[in-house]
């Protein structure tokens, strides 16, 4: 069986699907940063696959967008988890509840 | 020749993926994810993307996901805790996994049974076309995520920089200064 379109978006689904479920076991901030990378991912290759399928180059082009977001996402999102740490000790996101009430 | 190679990486990347899930220790998940990341260039090879490929293994093999290492060994994680509280969740998250697994077969089986209408192209992936349409008709989303980056270096030192008490109180009595040399200026 030659891999062909439908075979890329279905492992793309299947990764989605993984990292989305991953999202909502984890407990832990940086776990579910971790999934959410993996979501990403199965997102750009969805675009590779789209751009090899019609020839265009556009598709790779948002995957390299992603992937500076990506990025921004980490430093920012590290740097939240670091200043959360030094005020509960934790990164639970169960823990994050000073909101509540 | 690519047929095993896709399958091969596909399946190991899947592995992958479920052990990130799986492991309760952030820093066996992390190792998972580094996994998924090549696996995923090595793909992206066979989708005739090659430039794709390395800046895959560059930006997230290499730096974001040694950034992530570096936080997880700073903080000294502990095992990943069950759910004590929001019990329902798990529930959610199997309803949610084979609603989001339906939706994938079905793509699988619509994609597969429309008739092939790809335009092969051998010149979509090199770097000197995504060069040129980087910096000719995208120019301005270029320059957007630029911008973008920029304000996430500085975002991200000011949201982890650590006031000591000290400090605080130095930058709140120079305030007070300057908002008395304000109303002395009237």
């Amino acid at each position: 069986m030659e891999p062909n379109l439908a075979t890329y978006l279905g492992l793309s689904g299947i990764l989605f699907t993984i990292g989305a479920v991953g999202v909502i076991y984890k407990r832990n901030a940086i776990g579910m940063f971790m999934c959410i990378e993996l979501m990403l991912n199965a997102v750009n290759l969805t675009f590779v696959a789209f751009a090899r399928h019609y020839g265009d180059v556009t598709g790779q082009l948002f995957v390299f967008m992603v992937m500076a977001v990506a990025a921004c996402e980490a430093a920012i999102g590290l740097g939240i988890f670091i200043s959360f740490f030094r005020n509960k000790i934790s990164v639970d996101v169960d823990d994050a509840s000073i909101l509540k009430n | 020749m690519v047929t095993p190679l896709f399958f091969l990486f596909a399946g190991l990347s899947i592995a992958c993926a479920i052990s990130l899930v799986y492991h309760k220790n952030p820093l066996y998940s992390a190792i998972s994810l580094v996994g998924v990341f090549i696996s995923l260039a090595c793909i992206y090879i066979t989708l005739a993307a090659p430039f794709i490929a390395a800046v895959q293994v560059l930006v997230y093999a290499g730096a974001i996901m040694v950034l992530v290492l570096f936080v997880i060994m700073l903080l000294n994680l502990d095992e990943d805790k069950p759910l004590t509280q929001l019990r329902y969740l798990y529930a959610v998250g199997a309803v949610f996994g084979v609603t989001l697994l339906a939706q994938t077969f079905f793509i699988f089986y619509a994609v597969s049974k429309t008739p092939n209408t790809s335009i092969p192209n051998t010149e979509s992936g090199l770097t000197m076309s995504i060069g040129k349409a980087m910096y000719t008709e995208y120019l301005l989303p270029v320059e957007i995520v630029g911008i973008m980056l920029l304000m996430a270096i500085v975002g991200s030192v000011i949201m982890s920089r650590h006031l000591s008490q000290t400090q605080i109180e130095l930058v709140k009595a120079k305030e007070d200064f300057e908002a008395f040399q304000e109303r002395n200026d009237y």
